[in-house]
């Protein structure tokens, strides 16, 4: 259970404070409501890029680093395609200065032409690094495409292709920030050994003279449901052959969420999971086999990943992974095993609050889905997960024609 | 009072840290317990410490597979049975070895202990590496190593060792693919028998602690013996001739190049240890750190380029690692020798020294955080005979080292000459 509190100013900015008295650190969580979907098709990249810009400088502040680490204190950020998230840590003593630094590159940004020169050039190694020089690092360049034909999620956060990162321009840059970083598109949490007061006056001291931006409304365009089954071969230089398939899910919100999130767990959390026991061990078909949610705010996907034993046929292999997406619609789970990922989640969910930071990510991002405390929620939720709702829901999504299927193979 | 913005708020330095020394007790059969009770959560961490590193090892990848393999079966249970018991509790038992140690770490809710504490207990003191499971796991690791070493990163790493301890020394072992074949599980069952007894023990438990914990423990290890043992420590040489210091292995197409420079020093109970842990932290040890600023934040070649200093038990490296665009390799080089250069030359700004000072203190206060922090840290000082008077001692270190010994140590220990180089790419 997180206990919070959180407050509104009047531009818009929500504040959420939760109280944590046995830690010498605080943390601050802020979230931009802005991710890779929200990008132009013809600019991809660019939310990321964007977070790249966020430590060149701001108005009054040269170097958003320096000022951090003399006060012992450390940050980073990251982005996905819903979000764009910026976290630090510092000693409570020096909590004012996370304020000052926050309420600065929210207030406006240096914009140096040379920043941008470098950090394109940063985010290029970057997509090399991660995609390009990795093997199999373009699963989910090809992937994506594949699932998704209207909706943003076709691209991956570091952008469809190297050019529309190099390509992106100082005007781009500016355009992009005055729209989305602003105050009434932001979630601040302060998680630490701090009173709500004090919070309070520091947010508006800080916050308070920003001024709002344009109220954003996302319309984004709804991917029809799938109707064909898809798929793709590729051949790359590769040790071995992979397959992956992606099916069609709900969105956080939906109250399926939780159902599928088991349904995962139930398939690979773990080595007692079906997939490990009955593919890696028993039958000696994969050498690593996962399947997991995307949890996308927008409908999501379910991704099988599997990487094939030397010697055994795509054919093969893909047959008995289908066995098993059959096994789950077609039989009932066990009260056991059903018990099993209910335990595993109620243990991950105690463990995951041990941080003050986790705390903070999780307030700013339940804040987002609609209410904080939907955090403290989840258990109950995922407690609520039957058999039968597993049946239905398994069946609802694994169908042929919903999945997406890249064979992958090595030359 | 208009609020002015270019004006920084006081700050107030980390001066100390006042870590209290973790509770030790001994168990009925002489294993140290070392207790940190400060969690809020109901829940524990129960690690178990063996000195069954690779050092130990006679057959390369032994001390490996020996660790990875103690949860795929005991006499009375199978690796399904493990897995099914540990899950079913939402328990997370793992496994792990580097060079010095190997370790057996249980993740549980205090209301489960009873059930997952005695599967911890018994994959250390009876397991039976079943051959089934054993080809199992060397056709999957063989397999994950292959996929493994077609990164330019992993690659680089896995290679670097041979250079700065030499191919012979125990640090500087290198591993294939052939010899994920050579493992049999005679070799296991010897190094467990050897090296996973209760004389090269510790256990160190942390989170909220029951009062019962020892009391459950004692009873699970009743059992748990062995003999002592005798470990030699020989003096290898180590290879540091200037001679073939520079080093390429060719990756046809790759688009990044993998450096690695640095070379063997020592472990953290040398005098120098802690004033070179600031000299490399001004190198390269932060975000903010010259070759972060110089190669990625003004020259753009790279997402990020890292140095460290590592101890180990008996001996410690120190090393530089980056992932540069092909094009620019030479260019990313010939900047972090300049750098090391300037470390050499110039003395470090007053400015910048006072900000690696507060920023490593923060870091100090980072890793004492939190029940697992304080483990992770403790662990760290454990087997050099330390404890966290250590860091006291370490605080004062950073607040009292001067620019000018710093830069005697640049001259002293990076010299040039004397770093191994690798780079892997096209």
């Amino acid at each position: 259970m997180i206990d919070f509190e959180k407050f509104r100013l009047k531009n818009g900015l929500k504040v959420i404070v939760h109280k944590d008295t046995s830690t010498p650190i605080v943390a601050i969580n802020i979230l931009y409501n802005v991710g890779a979907r929200d990008e132009d098709p013809d600019k991809t990249g660019f939310a990321h890029l964007f977070e790249h810009l966020m430590f060149g400088g701001s108005i009054n502040i040269p170097k958003y680093d320096t000022p951090l680490e003399n006060a012992g204190g450390e940050n980073n950020a990251f982005t996905n395609n819903d979000i764009t998230n910026y976290y630090l840590t510092i000693p409570r003593q020096n909590l004012e200065l996370g304020f000052w630094l926050e309420s600065d590159r929210m207030l406006n940004l240096a914009f140096s032409e040379k920043s941008l020169d470098v950090q394109r050039n940063v985010v290029v190694e970057e997509f090399r690094q991660s995609y390009l020089n990795q093997p199999y690092g373009d699963v989910w360049l090809l992937l994506r495409p594949m699932a998704y034909k209207v909706h943003p999620y076709m691209w991956s956060t570091i952008g469809k292709e190297i050019s529309h990162i190099e390509n992106a321009s100082m005007k781009d840059v500016k355009a992009f920030y005055q729209k989305y970083y602003n105050p009434n598109n932001a979630i601040f949490t302060v998680a630490g050994n701090v009173e709500t007061d004090e919070i309070k006056r520091l947010a508006e001291k800080w916050f308070g003279p920003i001024a709002s931006g344009p109220e954003i409304s996302r319309s984004l365009p709804v991917e029809p449901e799938q109707d064909e089954a898809r798929s793709l071969k590729v051949s790359r230089d590769v040790p071995f052959d992979g397959i992956y398939k992606a099916y069609h899910m709900c969105s956080r919100n939906d109250d399926k969420y939780h159902t599928m999130d088991l349904i995962s767990d139930i398939l690979s959390n773990g080595d007692s999971s079906r997939l490990f026991t009955r593919l890696v061990k028993e039958q000696k078909l994969f050498s690593d086999i996962q399947a997991y949610i995307s949890g996308d705010i927008d409908n999501g996907l379910f991704i099988f990943t599997g990487k094939l034993i030397k010697g055994v046929s795509m054919e093969q292999a893909e047959n008995a992974l289908n066995n098993e997406i059959q096994g789950i619609k077609e039989q009932m789970v066990s009260t056991e095993e059903l018990d099993k990922v209910k335990n595993k989640i109620e243990s991950t969910l105690e463990f995951s609050e041990m941080s003050v930071l986790n705390k903070a990510m999780n307030l700013s991002y339940s804040e987002l889905l609609g209410d904080a405390n939907l955090v403290n929620l989840e258990k109950e939720k995922y407690a609520a997960v039957t058999k039968q709702g597993i049946k239905e829901t398994a069946e609802k999504v694994f169908r042929n024609n919903n999945c997406s299927t890249l064979y992958y193979f090595a030359n | 009072m208009k609020l002015s913005r270019h004006k920084q708020p006081e700050i107030e330095l980390v001066t100390g840290i006042t870590p209290v020394n973790p509770e030790k007790v001994l168990l009925d059969n002489g294993i140290p317990v070392y207790l940190i009770d400060t969690s809020d959560q109901d829940l524990v961490k129960v690690e178990f410490l063996f000195r069954a590193g690779r050092w130990f090892e006679d057959k390369i990848l032994t001390a490996d597979f020996t660790n990875k393999m103690l949860t795929e079966g005991t006499e009375s249970l199978s690796s399904k049975e493990i897995a099914d018991k540990v899950d079913y509790y939402g328990a997370h038992l793992e496994t792990s070895a580097d060079k010095d140690m190997g370790y057996v770490t249980l993740y549980t809710l205090n209301k489960h202990l009873e059930h997952t504490l005695p599967v911890l207990a018994d994959v250390i003191m009876n397991p039976v590496f079943p051959e089934m499971d054993l080809d199992i796991l060397k056709q999957n690791r063989k397999q994950n190593f292959l996929v493994n070493d077609e990164k330019v990163r992993y690659m680089a790493k896995r290679k670097f060792s041979g250079l700065i301890f030499g191919k012979d020394h125990p640090y500087g072992k290198t591993f294939e693919k052939e010899d994920f074949d050579n493992i049999q599980q005679k070799d296991l069952v010897e190094f467990h028998h050897n090296l996973y007894t209760s004389k090269n023990c510790k256990i160190i438990a942390s989170g909220k602690i029951k009062s019962d914990l020892v009391q459950q423990l004692n009873k699970m290890l009743s059992g748990f013996n062995g003999k002592k043992v005798e470990f030699e420590f020989p003096d290898y040489s180590i290879n540091t001739n200037g001679q073939d210091r520079k080093n390429k292995i060719r990756k046809k197409s790759a688009v990044q190049s993998a450096i690695r420079i640095g070379r063997a020093l020592f472990n953290k109970n040398h005098p120098d240890y802690a004033k070179l842990k600031i000299l490399n932290m001004v190198l390269g040890g932060y975000f903010g750190s010259r070759l972060m600023t110089n190669i990625r934040e003004d020259k753009g070649y790279t997402y990020g380029i890292g140095s460290a200093i590592v101890s180990l038990q008996q001996s410690g490296y120190f090393f530089i690692a980056s992932e540069v665009g092909s094009d620019v390799t030479n260019d990313a080089l010939k900047e972090i020798y300049y750098e090391i250069n300037v470390l050499q030359q110039d003395l470090i700004p007053e400015e910048e020294l006072d900000l690696v000072k507060n920023y490593t203190l923060g870091s100090l206060l980072r890793s004492l955080d939190g029940p697992f922090a304080m483990s992770d840290n403790f662990k760290s000082l454990l087997e050099y005979g330390l404890d966290f008077s250590y860091l006291q001692s370490f605080v004062e270190t950073i607040k009292s080292v001067t620019a000018e010994e710093l830069r005697e140590l640049a001259q002293k220990y990076l010299e040039t000459n004397k770093l191994s180089e690798l780079t892997v790419g096209d």
